[in-house]
């Protein structure tokens, strides 16, 4: 038997490393090997490129260099900001607004922060997960320090409207905080345009390496460092830098810079191409998510009287590779926190689908999931108990 | 994550649909929880001659129906009841220890087709003795 060809739709979860981004970063494993600190030429050459590789990142969400610290990845990016300006602002005030349908990085850094005795608020989303800015607005007092929402949710794609609470954070003298782990390097962020002033970034989503992220951090913010112990980062975060990631890191910012534009336009092709495939061929599936407002490279569905563990197995078995919202796949045993946030009644949480495209992502490989999904589904439907009530 | 007999069921579930007039009916589970199981069993002479189950759920909620149906095909229904959730569970080859909640489901699912079957004896004996 041929080796069957796997297709990788999972890109919300990690991308694979572009070549390009490998190439660049193989010499800091073995000749580029000294310490950005040192004073010597060994510690010179690896600190040009970790600012180099700071400039680009920068350059690719309109910040300045030195307003880029360089993490351990988009988690602690986001732990870094929300706990970083609550603990130092405290005497400002004690109060977060954030959403319900957050990242775990940070809703948990919320409730974190809530057992130390902040209040923190969750907004509520509409049905196809957009945050509506009044609500953020209402929310606000005088004791509020942060506002953090995501610029585009992981599961269902929605992009949230970003500039309008950026305005409204701006007038009121609010940090602005957005886990951007999402979007960057895939549609345009521009911290001013988008009024931010802490933006959380992840490299392994943009085709880089893990283990590797950055945090934005505008001109003068207030914010305590989340690792002490060196004066690495402008002491914002210590710790020798894992040059080679960040040397990745900068590689896949400048080659994001330069493929965006036409990697979203293909991907926005191959959304519609499989979001029209499905409904075509599938009965009783709803697309999560706002229609237009969303990442270009998500698909979410919601297959009634299917569970999505099962789905996915046989997805899996066909060399198919998605993600569900289903309890049966988390180790919670909860379906979609997301889901059940935007209204959904959870047997729909438990049957969502999500299909995260790349740029490596074919034509070919949308045909081929239409070839096989609906046969998946007829098959399992034809097991569901569920199905009767609706005969 | 799952052993190959699981994958195995799951991949070619014995015993999928349902029986007409059976005998009982066990529906166990609700779609909140994300997992339905129903199971049916035809008995003849007190050993249970067929068992058919529908399962909305994952991976391993279908393997354990699928598994649990072979397990009581040709026993005694005392016997049949005695048939565990780990009895289901190591007939797989094992579950991962998140999902053995669903060899529970297989188990009540059994058993409360297995009641169903015995509360319409009772009626039936009552109904002939008056």
């Amino acid at each position: 038997m041929a080796a069957m060809k796997r297709i990788y739709l999972d890109h919300a979860a990690t991308t694979p490393m572009d070549p390009e981004v490998l190439r660049a970063m193989l010499p800091f494993f073995s000749d580029a090997f000294g310490n950005p600190s040192s004073i010597h030429s060994f510690g010179q050459e690896t600190r040009a490129f970790v600012e180099e590789a700071r400039d680009k990142i920068a350059t690719l969400i309109g910040a300045r260099s030195e307003e880029i610290v360089f993490t351990g990845g988009g988690t602690e990016a986001d732990n870094f900001a929300i706990k970083g300006v609550a603990f130092a602002n405290e005497g400002k005030g004690d109060h977060v607004i954030t959403t319900s349908i957050e990242h775990h990085a940070v809703l948990e850094s919320c409730k974190f922060l809530e057992r130390r005795g902040f209040r923190i608020t969750y907004l509520p989303v509409g049905i196809d997960g957009l945050v509506d800015p009044q609500d953020v607005k209402k929310a606000i007092t005088d004791r509020t320090i942060l506002i953090s929402v995501m610029h585009a949710n992981n599961e269902v794609g929605t992009i949230e409207p970003l500039a309008e609470i950026g305005k409204i954070a701006r007038e009121e003298g609010i940090y602005f905080h957005t886990d951007a782990v999402q979007t960057v390097g895939h549609i345009p962020v521009n911290v001013d345009e988008l009024g931010i002033d802490l933006l959380a970034m992840s490299a392994h989503k943009l085709y880089g390496p893990k283990g590797v992220g950055a945090l934005y951090i505008r001109k003068g913010t207030k914010l305590i460092p989340f690792i002490h112990g060196g004066e690495q980062e402008r002491r914002r975060r210590a710790g020798t830098e894992n040059v080679p990631a960040i040397v990745g890191f900068g590689k896949a910012a400048e080659i994001a810079q330069r493929e965006m534009d036409s990697v979203a336009k293909h991907l926005i092709h191959l959304r519609g191409k499989l979001i029209e495939g499905m409904t075509e061929r599938i009965e009783h599936i709803h697309l999560n998510g706002h229609p237009t407002r969303r990442l270009p490279n998500n698909v979410n569905m919601s297959i009634e009287f299917v569970e999505g563990e099962s789905m996915l197995l046989n997805l899996d078995l066909e060399g198919i590779a998605a993600s569900t919202g289903s309890a049966c796949s988390s180790s919670s045993l909860e379906p979609s926190y997301v889901l059940l946030a935007m209204g959904f009644p959870q047997e729909l949480a438990h049957g969502s689908l999500r299909f995260s495209m790349g740029r490596e992502t074919t034509e070919e490989d949308i045909d081929r999931v239409l070839e096989v999904l609906p046969g998946i589904i007829a098959r399992l439907r034809a097991m569901s108990p569920m199905l009767k009530s609706i005969r | 994550m799952y052993s190959e007999q699981v994958m195995e069921h799951f991949k070619n579930p014995r015993n999928v649909g349902e029986i007409e007039n059976p005998d009982g009916i066990g529906h166990v589970g609700n779609a909140v929880c994300g997992d339905v199981m129903e199971l049916y069993i035809r008995v003849e002479d007190g050993i249970i001659v067929d068992a058919k189950f529908k399962t909305f759920g994952c991976g391993a909620a279908i393997a354990t129906s699928s598994m649990v149906t072979e397990l009581v095909k040709g026993k005694k229904v005392e016997e049949a009841l005695k048939i565990s959730n780990r009895a289901v569970a190591e007939a797989l080859g094992g579950l991962p220890s998140i999902k053995m909640h669903c060899s529970v489901l297989a188990e009540e699912a059994l058993k409360s087709a297995i009641d169903d079957y015995l509360n319409k004896l009772k009626r039936g004996q009552s109904e002939r003795a008056a």
